[in-house]
């Protein structure tokens, strides 16, 4: 769509072509960009897995959307003349009030779940003696800006500033010391409630002294309902992300074909006094006196296990070759796991190196994938490398699936079992819906 | 009767939105170049070269050419100027 407005002002007629899921979605960014009759067609969902013969089918037949013929919407979409609407597009303002109109309890209770302002849970509701309260967390003044951030890379960003996610942070039950956290996730500008399809959430890591400063848990249960900060910083997080980039609504400003539970709340911090390894942060150039938190945008599968035990090479092989290969593992472990490896010989570094070296599928189902075919091909067809010599790779050759820099490691957890988790988690947050392309890891303390 | 209070709205500040007009649009696409552009969605390709068949079968007077942004989801100017030097018309599919 983006390319079709653009191609528009610079005087080419354009159709945008979507399937027939989207539809919403493409008039409203339409609408929003000030061409609300720019021409869209449609076809059925999916595209992808369909054969030439039945796209074929799909361009001789009926759109789902405009109910016609779909070449004759191509045709007409192209050649007949515009009319007054075409020639003018639509300019309006949209303001969002700072306050509601006031009204009882129950009344704003209903009325933040039927404009999707929630998680569906309950709120605590933006008063102004609580998002006052709030405040307090921070010396900087309610009116500085924060950033912009969008549910995807089509879309406007929007803007947003302190008090809006001091607002926010009310709403999901966060206390004012844990404020200047959120405030360093949200000027990220990655968005926790990304719209693309593919239902990505982000996952936090918070390092440095703030972690006992605020009494974050990075030990028994830290990535579960087990603490209050870990749980509303969260879901604080997510809470900003839907309502300050224009919504999170399903068919609208959200498309996850499957949902995804670590966008209610997903923020923890790691366990640095009982890892044998340096700190996330400090890997990261940072100062251990540093505070940052760290977004991994992923969420999209889990791969599980104990150890290491005797057999552990052959149990990271299966998790790493049975990760969905697009978004790189932020592999989290228990100290007791970290301290396996050290006894094993391993540094952090060097069992990254091992995971990257050791992550090997044949190059045909590498390149059998939706998001490395839309997203990575390119790149190789370009001569990027890794990615041309996997691409030249023969169909059966096994080639390396992350590059060592893909993937991080994390230690936390309370020593009661030897457990790791590799979790959907890319660093560099290049993705649908970020703004933030660089190292989004946030230094903490400038929000203070 | 319960008592009003007064709270915060929670949305970002949006832009504004200016209005911007269509292309012009040609008479007729006969001896006129159409750009067909693959958007790199998965299988869009195979979807562009299903059109560009059915402009050869059923309107042969229209030039087609097929052309590829340099990746997804990331405008690629170059390619935009490349369209608009010389198209009078395209397609962009499929996807958003």
């Amino acid at each position: 769509m983006g390319f079709a407005l653009a191609l528009e002002q610079q005087g080419v007629p354009t159709i945008a072509v979507s399937t027939h899921a989207f539809a919403r979605l493409a008039k409203a960014t339409a609408l929003t960009a000030g061409m609300p009759t720019v021409r869209s067609c449609f076809v059925p969902q999916p595209v992808v897995g369909r054969t030439a013969s039945e796209l074929r089918a799909y361009i001789e037949g009926t759109d789902p959307i405009l109910k016609q013929p779909f070449m004759k919407g191509v045709l007409d979409g192209l050649l007949q003349p515009l009319n007054d609407d075409d020639l003018k597009g639509a300019t309006f303002e949209r303001s969002t009030p700072r306050f509601l109109e006031p009204d009882t309890e129950d009344n704003l209770r209903r009325l933040f779940i039927e404009n999707n302002w929630t998680d569906y849970l309950p709120i605590m509701l933006p008063t102004e003696a609580r998002v006052e309260a709030m405040l307090k967390g921070t010396s900087l003044a309610a009116d500085k800006i924060v950033g912009r951030m969008r549910p995807t890379s089509f879309r406007e960003f929007w803007e947003f500033d302190v008090e809006k996610v001091a607002v926010n942070a009310v709403m999901a039950g966060a206390l004012p010391q844990y404020l200047p956290v959120i405030l360093a996730m949200a000027a990220s500008g990655i968005s926790a409630r990304s719209s693309s399809t593919t239902s990505w959430a982000t996952i936090s890591v918070v390092n440095g002294p703030i972690r006992d400063e605020i009494g974050m848990n990075s030990g028994v249960g830290a990535m579960g309902p087990y603490n209050e900060a870990n749980a509303t910083i969260g879901r604080a997080y997510s809470l900003v992300s839907q309502n300050v980039q224009g919504g999170s609504v399903p068919g609208d400003t959200y498309m996850g074909t499957l949902g995804n539970n670590w966008n209610y709340t997903a923020c923890f911090a790691e366990n640095e006094e009982r890892s044998p390894w340096s700190p996330f942060h400090v890997d990261q150039g940072f100062k251990p006196t540093d505070s940052t938190v760290s977004v991994f945008f992923g969420g999209w599968y889990t791969q599980s296990g104990f150890g290491p035990r005797e057999t552990w090479k052959e149990k990271f092989i299966r998790c790493l070759v049975g990760t969905d290969h697009y978004s790189p593992p932020l592999i989290v472990m228990d100290p007791i796991v970290a301290r396996a490896f050290v006894d094993l010989g391993h540094t952090k570094q060097s069992l990254i190196e091992w995971c990257a070296e050791n992550a090997k599928m044949p190059a045909r189902n590498y390149w059998d994938d939706q998001w490395v075919t839309t997203l990575v091909k390119p790149h190789a067809i370009a001569g990027v490398e890794p990615f041309a010599s996997r691409l030249k790779a023969k169909p059966d050759e096994m080639i390396s699936i992350f590059a060592p820099n893909d993937i991080k490691i994390v230690v936390v957890g309370g020593e009661t079992q030897g457990a790791f988790k590799m979790l959907s988690g890319r660093f560099s947050s290049r993705g649908p819906g970020t703004a933030n392309k660089g190292d989004p890891t946030g230094l903490i303390d400038i929000w203070r | 009767m319960a008592d009003k209070i007064k709270v915060f709205d929670p949305r970002g500040y949006p832009p504004k939105v200016v209005g911007k007009r269509l292309a012009n649009r040609p008479e007729s696409l006969d001896g006129k170049i159409l750009y067909l552009i693959d958007c790199l969605f998965d299988n869009a390709d195979v979807f562009m070269e299903q059109l560009r068949l059915w402009f050869a079968e059923n309107m042969p007077a229209v030039e087609t050419r097929i052309v590829r942004p340099r990746e997804s989801w990331v405008d690629d100017p170059e390619m935009r100027a490349r369209v608009a030097a010389d198209g009078s018309a395209a397609i962009i599919g499929v996807g958003l």
